[in-house]
């Protein structure tokens, strides 16, 4: 070996990060892609297709613990089920940062006001998944006087996974179908029957409007159930 | 074992006591005690009660608490009959649980006014509240008699007999302003109010705490709780004694402590229609409990460190790894791995997995793993220098501070109060085995959390002891559920209160029985929900996130805690 050679050898050996970094750019940034869509470096596809294959692919989650589902659904986002493996893994404490706000528990009057100012401040497009036999009819305590009778009745749902509660499998199975919409750009037909936030003054009078008006003021937002007509 | 020698300390304190004999509380010495007070007398199982006038009510119980050392107010229940309201106070001592008393104040239907019970226990504020809220009996001189478990809105009182569940409510949505605003006068030192929930990821689900800040210290803090009050006790009252009930407690504390829940009610419930449990049943409940336990502390370490210094990647995972262990461990026994409902009134609902000896291979393998597992955690949680900083002495609760909050579990324990149902209140088969009460005297957060991971180590010593048990019973003597009749119907008018040491502390039943086949009252005392109470003790005066590791060394279940 001439000592030209080994002075070669030397100065590959002592290259630079930087020049590391300009060597094989390419392959480092595109190769997966490239390989996929052969010689052409374009995909021709259209925007809204793209942005769905997108947001299909890369959920946040809204950090949203309410019961027992709750518990179940940090199993999920844990080591062994692992959500992250589907892209769907990033718990989000704040509604402004996340897509999709999984509601993983029996909803009460008190907190539904709550949930839906929670539901609100998400940027769209945003999706829910209800989680659990609570979200869905009020569950086990669908008789309780104090019991939302399902998640729909406050805010809309795109999946609804069944079970009290649902094991991870199941969730993650949810989370799968919700992406696998999303990505093909279906949407969930949505029947609600709104408990919507409103102005107090703007509520129908009657006996229990009256009898409030001393103690609520007009202004202020309030949430009216009306529990006779309820499922 | 921390203390010194409780024992003798117990024996220097009873001379004096009224009521203490050997064989238990002498309950005519207590009548003469309270001398002309006494109107009646009851007898519930567990214990006599006496009847006394809505006005004495703090004479009564200043009585019980100084001269014959009732110094545990365990639970309020508040109920409704046909022609007068009732308030009982179940008492307790902290020393010997099985001492107890019941206290029943009944006021009229017209007028259901009664005297709080807040200048002696007080735990009795927010038991007393929630008396208000559900039945509607109004205590006079308590100090903030308002609705804690339904919105401040709500029409009518749910528990009450002529509740009428379809009127529509109206349920407000408002921020809310400075309560310390007013007294400010000084412009330089004004205070900032700030929500803390009910959807925040410190607060452990849907607990909302109205924060009031000087800078950067806690002024004032107030839980606001019930944004999970799903009506446990309305669900329990509406179903048949023998079955329609276990499930429910499952979903008290769902933190997998399912099996704890489920033995507080199979406990009274027993009790009350005196019900026999096969010793073999005794020793799989107990085996089921204590894997119960062991996934309840592990979540609560493992969101507790996340809680303190966002430890997400390593201890949340180390505990959610081991949980997953126990819960398959609780699957195979149970069929579930959250909500088990497997405990039967008389014993549990099936025997063991087939094949029983491949059943105990992997519990013996789990639990030879354990030592390495709690060393990790000490490695990595207790002995860090971060979460030292943010845990050793903050948050301190003093143990006469938490008795009169009614504290009680690894709470009370980390306290220095030497308390635990299992060995005071013997039940299960836990008096035959060779296990540790755990207690710290450090008061902190940090000694909540040493307590629970040692206490860790001893259910794994608990079901060690079940295992060999149970692969060593005769296989003609495994009955596991004794003889239960279809139907069952205690006797009319009979009252029992009664508690397990659930995964957080004492959980109590109150059962009544009005001779038919569901419950006439039935009142969860919620560990939780007494432990939360001192939170302010803990946290007023201190920085923000120290009020946060408080939160997390409570190990509330908002669950338990709203019922």
């Amino acid at each position: 070996m001439s000592s030209q050679d080994q002075q070669i050898d030397t100065e590959t050996a002592v290259q630079s990060t930087q020049e590391d970094r300009m060597e094989g750019a390419d392959d480092r940034f595109n190769s997966k892609l490239r390989e996929a869509f052969g010689s052409s470096p374009f995909i021709l596809t259209k925007f809204d297709q793209f942005m769905n294959w997108v947001r299909g692919s890369s959920m946040f989650m809204l950090q949203f613990g309410i019961a027992c589902c709750s518990i179940e659904m940090m199993a999920t986002y844990a080591i062994k089920h692992d959500l992250d493996r589907f892209g769907a893994g990033i718990p989000r404490a704040s509604p402004r940062q996340a897509d999709v706000i999984i509601v993983p528990g029996t909803i009460v009057s008190k907190f539904a006001p709550r949930m839906k100012r929670v539901y609100d401040q998400m940027p769209e497009p945003k999706f829910v998944v209800s989680m659990g036999s609570c979200t869905i009819s009020g569950g086990p305590f669908q008789q309780g006087y104090n019991v939302v009778k399902g998640a729909e009745e406050v805010i809309p749902c795109d999946i609804h996974v069944p079970g009290c509660p649902p094991r991870p499998e199941a969730l993650i199975y949810g989370v799968a179908k919700l992406q696998e919409r999303t990505a093909n750009g279906e949407s969930s037909p949505v029947t609600v029957k709104p408990y919507e936030l409103e102005q107090f003054g703007d509520l129908e009078q009657d006996e229990l409007v009256d009898h409030l008006a001393q103690d609520i003021d007009e202004e202020t937002l309030v949430m009216r159930y009306n529990w006779a007509d309820s499922p | 074992m921390s203390l010194e020698d409780p024992q003798d300390q117990r024996g220097a304190q009873e001379g004096e006591l009224v009521g203490v004999t050997d064989e238990g509380v002498d309950y005519d010495a207590l009548e003469a005690l309270l001398g002309d007070h006494v109107i009646g007398r009851e007898s519930h199982v567990n214990a006599e009660a006496f009847v006394i006038r809505p006005d004495e009510v703090q004479d009564v119980l200043f009585a019980l608490r100084d001269e014959a050392g009732f110094d545990h107010c365990s639970a309020v229940t508040a109920q409704e009959y046909e022609d007068r309201y009732e308030s009982i106070y179940h008492l307790k001592k902290y020393d010997d649980p099985t001492q107890e008393v019941g206290v029943v104040v009944p006021t009229s239907k017209r007028a259901p006014r009664s005297q709080s019970a807040e200048p002696v226990y007080r735990t009795a504020d927010w038991h007393e509240r929630e008396a208000y809220d559900l039945i509607g009996i109004d205590y006079d001189e308590h100090p903030d008699l308002r609705r804690i478990l339904l919105p401040e809105t709500w029409q009518g009182h749910p528990m009450g007999l002529d509740y009428n569940q379809d009127q529509p409510q109206v349920v407000t949505f408002e921020s809310h302003t400075n309560p310390l605003a007013e007294d400010q006068e000084d412009d330089e030192s004004d205070t900032m109010f700030i929500n803390i929930g009910p959807h925040h990821p410190a607060t452990h689900g849907v607990l909302h705490l109205k924060t009031v800040l000087d800078g950067e210290q806690v002024a004032d803090v107030k839980p606001d709780i019930g944004y999970l009050h799903r009506c446990e006790e309305q669900m329990a009252q509406s179903g048949k004694y023998r079955k329609e009930i276990m499930p429910y407690p499952d979903r008290w504390d769902y933190s997998s402590a399912g099996i704890l829940n489920e033995w507080s009610y199979a406990r009274a419930a027993e009790d009350l229609a005196d019900l026999e449990v096969p010793e073999y049943a005794q020793v799989i409940r107990t085996m089921a409990a204590e894997l119960s336990r062991m996934a309840g502390h592990m979540l609560a370490v493992g969101t507790f460190a996340l809680d303190v210094y966002g430890d997400f990647t390593a201890i949340f995972q180390y505990a959610f790894r081991d949980r997953e262990k126990i819960l398959n461990l609780l699957e195979d026994l149970t069929g579930q791995r959250l909500m088990f409902n497997y405990l039967r009134l008389g014993g549990v609902a099936w025997d063991l997995p087939e094949p029983r000896e491949e059943y105990f291979d992997k519990i013996r393998d789990f639990l030879d793993e354990l030592p390495a597992t709690v060393e990790e955690y000490h490695n990595l949680l207790s002995s860090n220098e971060i979460f030292q900083i943010r845990c050793v002495d903050t948050g301190v609760l003093e143990p006469d501070v938490a008795k009169s909050h009614g504290a009680t579990g690894p709470v009370a324990r980390g306290s220095g109060i030497d308390y635990d149902l299992r060995r005071d209140d013997p039940y299960g088969y836990y008096p035959e085995l060779d296990w540790n009460v755990i207690t710290e005297d450090g008061c902190d957060n940090y000694a909540r959390v040493l307590c629970r991971l040692q206490e860790v180590e001893q259910s794994a010593r608990i079901i060690e002891q079940c295992v060999d048990l149970l692969a060593e019973w005769p296989e003609e003597d495994r009955e596991i559920q004794s003889n239960v009749p279809r139907t069952l119907r205690p006797d009319e008018d009979a009252e029992i209160y009664r508690a397990v040491e659930a995964a957080k502390g004492e959980l109590g039943i109150y059962i009544r029985s009005d001779g038919t086949d569901k419950p006439a009252r039935f009142k969860i005392r919620s560990p939780c929900f007494s432990n939360l109470q001192t939170l302010p003790e803990m946290a007023e005066g201190e920085y923000v996130p120290d009020m946060v590791a408080s939160l997390g060394s409570l190990d509330i279940i908002l669950g338990e805690v709203d019922r």
